[in-house]
């Protein structure tokens, strides 16, 4: 992964590597894996016939109609939100597994405070929701950050169990009488009232169009994670710590300090993802409602080569599978799960260039070649 | 370097006793008043061939002297220090917490405690293999977060496997398949150099995407395809008479058994043998191995390979050894569980064993309670075990040593 990194965030010129970096070999990894997934399909019994169908159904449902750009730009913004997260955190070293606990104190403490604020105007009460769901992310990702800072305990342990604490967490709290809907014996939270509802963008086309205003909330911590990253101070000892955390600490730059920074500001995001999806698309907090976007984003931001701008796409990309799968699930009576093994194998292809340069070996320049055989 | 190593670990010990100290309080402030009448703890059953008399501690009492004690040995190492020791208070003053905590849920009623070992040990199977999995992996220098996934992949052949074969063809598919993964683990890592990080998140993605594919696609239309047999327990004859320690231990299916057979075989392995030393040589400079002609990349082929043979025999537990029918994504995070297994273990195989037994006894432990009926949420019981690993990781990690090349990809010169 570092190669590729510092191939990327060093090289102004966008060469023959670059091209390959970031062009050839996301391209392969697509069409390897859509084909890998075929041969799945075909495995367990599915006609040739409606393995076509389902490609079909997977390409209409993602680009083919404005409901389906509507549905693929949905699906792809909490993905886009806390895969920048993610990136920050894999640029500073960090393997943060924990954004899907991230994203459900995010999402709950959205609701709590939009719930809180709902008598009050949109331009308080909105602003005050997504801040308490970046400030909930980030508080319980910094947990995660100060046991590394604290006592060295590695963040890939204790993200998965915050995350799953934090399931347990959600179904507890769901339960509360200060958060659960009023007259309801299941978990399941007040509604978002409406002054803290992120607005839907194209109900004046139809009023089905689910796309809505996360959209700028996205783009705007896009530009912001590549401000943050290649811009700034900090992002330079994030940067700095992830590649040589020695020399950093060397440079006078606290190690711990970062590390805890670089996990809450990964946790914002993340946090901000829970909140687009409560505030944005569901309304409420149920149980579950995370819905595996936190995993799906840790493949996004590799896809994305830790890059905002990259993490941005790549997270089209998986939002179009995302919305494509639906449909393939009801054309062609094709399992959504197949969407989960297509997404896994691209990251093993974007992760391992040199997998990619074995199996395609005429899209590279040869000098590439030397490094297959080592 | 040493000023600031004791510096640490001195606020290390301070925050120990910091623990300990707020242990007791809490004790004594929410457990302690309703501590009312005896707790009885049942050890064998009338049937028993040598019956045990029932447990019997007065609540009240017991709660009482175990928050003093925690408060005493909370402040010791507060003032005083002693770095060497604040590994065994946490470990002592934890365990008088949690039977204090045992001791005040069954006040006033009957509970049985072997039954809850027992369900203990049963709990830690895929925990304790899930752990030596990572030791073997590991000692080799190969991060190994794709547990969950060989698990996963273990759980679901043996029931495919067992359900069209029977169950010992199931159990030998599913360690198969753990080494089929173990092997593309290997090859990702050091043939292709990928991010060893990565490569295990792929396995869990991949294995997860594949088997929840198929279970909903296939198994959902051809129920026979997932009902396998499920292994009974067997009766070791005499020792699983003894009390107590009888139906704990000598009354277990094969995958209990197997546990420990594999941690015993795997330490005389690492430790005792020249391939285990070769492995280990891997594991703390590859390329001093590589130097005295030990094939560096073969040999992590080999161990990593195993270690996913081992996950996914204790992948089989979850279907042929408990309900015979597999379920999308069952593991339920044990994989990883059995990843802090091995670091509170030391990388070692019998540690790794022991602290999965300690994960099993949290594990039945929050399960039993929420059976006895306490007025804590189950969903904070549930949490226990999570919250267990997280102490475990954070107070143990500073001390514990991974093999030096963890990790790191080796290229050959």
């Amino acid at each position: 992964m570092s190669d590729a990194m510092t191939d990327a965030t060093q090289g102004k010129v966008f060469g023959r590597t670059q091209l390959e970096d970031m062009v050839i070999v996301p391209l392969f990894a697509l069409v390897a894996a859509l084909v890998l997934g075929a041969l799945v399909m075909a495995a367990t019994g599915v006609s040739p016939a409606t393995i076509a169908q389902s490609y079909v159904a997977l390409l209409k449902g993602s680009v083919g109609s404005v409901n389906a750009i509507s549905e693929t730009l949905t699906a792809a913004l909490p993905l886009v939100l806390a895969g920048l997260g993610l990136a920050l955190g894999f640029r500073s070293g960090l393997f943060n597994i924990g954004a899907e606990g991230q994203i459900v104190v995010g999402g709950l403490a959205a609701v709590v405070a939009g719930v809180a604020l709902g008598d009050m105007s949109a331009f308080i009460a909105l602003p005050g929701a997504l801040l308490a769901g970046a400030a909930a992310g980030a508080f319980y990702a910094g947990i995660a950050g100060w046991l590394r800072a604290a006592t060295g305990a590695h963040e890939v342990i204790t993200t998965i169990m915050l995350n799953l604490i934090s399931f347990r967490l959600l179904d507890y709290l769901l339960r509360t009488p200060f958060i659960q809907k009023e007259g309801r014996a299941d978990p399941i939270s007040k509604s978002v009232p409406d002054a803290a509802e992120l607005p839907k963008l194209l109900t004046f086309l139809d009023a089905n169009l689910r796309l809505h205003a996360g959209l700028f909330l996205t783009l705007a911590m896009v530009a912001f994670a590549y401000w943050l990253l290649f811009r700034s101070k900090l992002g330079f000892e994030f940067r700095a710590s992830g590649e040589n955390a020695v020399a950093a600490r060397f440079a006078g730059m606290s190690a711990g300090w970062t590390i805890v920074l670089a996990m809450a500001v990964a946790g914002a995001l993340a946090g901000l993802a829970g909140a687009n999806q409560t505030l944005g698309i569901l309304g409420r907090a149920t149980p579950g409602f995370s819905a595996g976007i936190g995993f799906d984003a840790i493949a996004v931001a590799l896809l994305g080569r830790s890059h905002p701008v990259g993490v941005f796409f790549a997270g089209v990309l998986f939002g179009a599978l995302e919305a494509g799968g639906r449909q393939m699930q009801v054309d062609a009576g094709v399992s959504i799960d197949l969407i989960g093994i297509i997404q896994s194998l691209i990251i093993v292809f974007i992760a391992a260039p040199l997998l990619v340069k074995a199996i395609f070996p005429w899209g590279f320049r040869k000098a590439g070649k030397r490094e297959n055989k080592s | 370097m040493t000023v600031l190593l004791d510096k640490a670990r001195q606020r290390q010990t301070r925050i120990t006793g910091g623990i300990l100290i707020a242990l007791g309080a809490l004790i004594a402030v929410f457990l302690a008043p309703d501590a009312n009448g005896v707790a009885t703890f049942r050890l064998s059953r009338p049937t028993d061939v040598w019956p045990v008399p029932n447990l019997v501690v007065p609540g009240g009492a017991f709660v009482y002297v175990a928050s003093a004690l925690l408060a005493f040995f909370g402040v010791r190492l507060f003032l005083r220090g002693g770095a060497r020791w604040s590994a065994r208070f946490l470990g002592i003053g934890l365990s008088i917490a949690v039977a204090a905590f045992l001791v005040w849920a069954t006040a006033g009623k009957s509970f049985s405690l072997t039954g809850m070992l027992q369900a203990s040990l049963v709990r830690a199977v895929p925990i304790a293999l899930g752990g030596l999995a990572g030791v073997l992996s590991e000692r080799v220098a190969v991060v190994n977060i794709g547990i969950e996934g060989m698990l996963l992949a273990g759980a679901f052949t043996g029931a495919l496997v067992g359900s069209l074969a029977g169950g010992l063809a199931g159990l030998a598919a599913a360690v198969a398949v753990g080494g089929v993964f173990g092997f593309v683990l290997a090859a990702l890592v050091v043939t292709y150099r990928m991010d060893q990080i990565i490569a295990g998140v792929f396995i869990n993605l991949f294995v997860l995407g594949l088997t929840s594919y198929i279970s909903s696609q296939v198994f959902q239309e051809y129920r026979a395809l997932n009902n396998a047999p499920v292994f009974r327990a067997v009766e070791i004859p005499v020792l699983s008479d003894l009390p107590v320690l009888g139906p704990v231990f000598f009354s277990q299916n094969i995958f209990v058994y197997g546990a420990f057979i594999l941690a015993g075989l795997a330490t005389y392995y690492l430790f005792h043998t020249r391939h285990g030393l070769r492995a280990r040589a891997v594991g703390e400079h590859p390329r001093a191995a590589d130097t005295l002609g030990i094939d560096v990349y073969r040999t992590r082929y080999v161990n990593v390979t195993i270690a996913g043979m081992v996950a996914g025999f204790g992948g089989a537990w979850f279907t042929l050894g408990s309900v015979g029918r597999f379920d999308e994504g069952m593991t339920g995070g044990r994989g990883f569980i059995g990843l802090a297994a091995m670091i509170f273990g030391r990388w070692h195989p019998v540690g790794a064993l022991m602290a999965a037994l300690i994960f099993g006894f949290a594990d039945s432990l929050q399960q039993k309670l929420a059976l006895l009926g306490t007025p804590i949420p189950s969903e904070f019981l549930a949490m226990a075990p999570y919250i267990a690993t997280i102490v475990v990781v954070a107070g143990v990690v500073g001390r514990a040593r991974a093999p030096a090349a963890d990790g790191k990809p080796y290229v050959k010169e």
